[in-house]
């Protein structure tokens, strides 16, 4: 059996949760479960505890492969911080950690996109977005056909949308 | 206008009933939002947090759901025992309790609308409904989030849906949960195998109180775990279909032991009656338990001429934090064990004795 971490050596260390009626089996190496605070197990990172073991690791990978610790420009929020509690700062959080989150988004939910309610305000600018890249393809198959007329007209809608406010 | 002048009595709020309400005591839903541009409240600054209340409050406030007379406070100018009986209403959640500047809560006149402001994340609404009511709860929580939306800037990704605080809250942001009585299945040891179906399909069951509590008195509490990738409905709907299961093994587990186990049964709610009409020191974890089984001769037709609603009403008031409220004197836990018993004691009064010869066997033929 190896280590479900670093999924290299052999686990030595198997943590046995009961919760909510689940079992749920843990095996590690020394040197992970040494890492993870196993042996203390009130110091385990609340975010393994939370999101399921290896979350902060899968983190803490993709954050290394853009070299160095990650950090939220917009409210501070660093990737120790959601090792620790296993949240994130602010929506922009999204972001800058995706990489290091879809991974554990496979896991913990049904699909990794969004499906269900939109709201209104932001319903209508995709809405006029996708109206705008549509225009603007039609306008190149126009272009392509060479049929200049139809080109021109679709020229005028578009200038008339991008002058348009999504909000409108 | 205080708290505790504002809230139904326990007399009136055990009155509320519901389809299903043998089996469902009561049906949420809850939605978590954010605003745009503020840390969310557990990373926030104090000033960012009171930032984000002064924002929400009016907002929610004006709502015509909310109404104008509905309660609205900041967490801060409620008392600690205030804070323990919106949680043994189950209008806060614990964490919630825990709160102070920069948190608040706006209840409606009806009780079927609570908002949380700056819990774990800035906004959580929550719609509740006695009995089995899924499918309505979710309805009017949604048109208070769509008015809501015109008043705020939500934060909102195409990808990720509604952006939470915690991952696990992602995309609809929704929490769909009902509060279950399932005595049948615990005395039947079928409860673990029902568990354990229910945990297969992606749903959590838990204690009376959410998270990581115990389940007290036989009351379970089911609710969906994954919020990313199915649609609000699709959640609501899914579960609405377990628990319509989960009655009716309930149902029949009840019938199971009529039949062949009625003597058991019997000398469990008796022996129930007889502790609650005749302690004098009782835990609330007795209680509840001994209450449940009440109940149950209830709705078995065991005990004559008793609502329901009066088990339900004394379920809350064994609560500490509703105990506390009967003497200004901080209680230790031994005090309320006595006080508790006295208070059951007395309510018990009003409870016929239970009547084994009144209840209705099913035939055998029926299994």
């Amino acid at each position: 059996m190896v280590c479900i971490v670093c999924k290299q050596k052999e686990a030595k260390v198997h943590y046995t949760e009961l919760a909510q009626g689940q079992v749920k089996k843990i095996d590690l190496c020394e040197t992970c479960a040494k890492e993870k605070g196993l042996s203390d197990p009130t110091s385990f990172n609340l975010a393994d505890i939370l999101l399921g073991l290896g979350a902060s690791h899968e983190m803490e990978q993709a954050s290394e492969s853009k070299g160095g610790e990650l950090k939220c420009q917009t409210c501070g929020f660093t990737q120790a911080d959601f090792k620790k509690t296993g949240r994130l700062g602010c929506a922009d959080c999204y972001k800058v950690f995706a990489e290091g989150l879809a991974g554990m988004l496979k896991t913990m939910h049904k699909g990794t996109t969004h499906k269900g309610k939109v709201p209104q305000t932001f319903r209508r600018s995709h809405d006029h977005a996708s109206k705008l890249a549509q225009l603007e393809q039609d306008l190149q198959g126009a272009i392509s056909r060479e049929d200049f007329e139809h080109a021109a007209v679709l020229r005028d809608q578009i200038k008339v949308a991008r002058k348009t406010p999504a909000k409108a | 206008m205080n708290i505790l002048e504002f809230l139904i009595s326990p007399s009136d709020a055990a009155k509320r009933s519901g389809p299903h309400d043998k089996v469902v005591l009561s049906s949420r839903v809850r939605l978590a939002r954010n605003i745009r541009g503020v840390p969310f409240p557990g990373h926030a600054r104090k000033a960012d947090r009171v930032r984000a209340f002064e924002t929400l409050m009016p907002a929610v406030q004006s709502l015509n759901q909310v109404g104008s007379d509905a309660f609205a406070e900041s967490m801060e100018k409620l008392s600690q025992n205030e804070k323990k009986v919106l949680v043994e209403r189950h209008l806060i959640s614990r964490e919630h309790e825990a709160k102070g500047v920069g948190s608040g809560i706006v209840l409606n006149r009806e009780e079927t609308l609570c908002l949380m402001v700056n819990e774990e994340d800035h906004l959580r609404m929550q719609a509740l409904r006695p009995g089995l009511q899924l499918g309505q709860a979710w309805m009017s929580l949604d048109s208070v989030d769509t008015d809501l939306e015109s008043r705020l800037e939500i934060a909102f990704s195409e990808q990720y849906g509604f952006l939470t605080a915690c991952p696990t809250n992602l995309g609809t942001g929704i929490r769909v949960s009902a509060m279950l009585h399932l005595p049948g299945l615990v005395l039947g040891e079928q409860i673990n195998q029902i568990i354990q179906a229910v945990s297969k399909l992606g749903l959590a069951v838990r204690g009376l109180y959410g998270e990581g509590t115990e389940a007290l008195g036989n009351v379970f509490q089911v609710s969906n775990q994954m919020t990313l990738g199915e649609s609000e409905l699709e959640i609501v709907e899914r579960i609405n279909k377990v628990l319509l299961q989960i009655i009716e093994h309930e149902e029949n587990a009840r019938l199971t032991l009529l039949e062949k186990k009625a003597k058991v049964l019997f000398n469990h709610i008796g022996r129930a009656y007889g502790t609650l009409a005749n302690a004098h020191s009782i835990s609330s974890k007795e209680t509840m338990n001994q209450l449940s089984l009440l109940r149950l001769g209830v709705d078995i037709g065991m005990i004559p001429g008793t609502p329901k609603s009066l088990v339900d009403e004394l379920f809350l008031l064994s609560q500490p934090a509703h105990l506390q409220l009967k003497t200004p004197d901080k209680l230790d836990a031994e005090q309320r064990d006595m006080l508790r018993s006295d208070m059951l004691r007395d309510r018990m009064r009003e409870v016929a004795r239970p009547d084994h010869l009144g209840v209705v066997i099913p035939p055998k033929a029926a299994a």
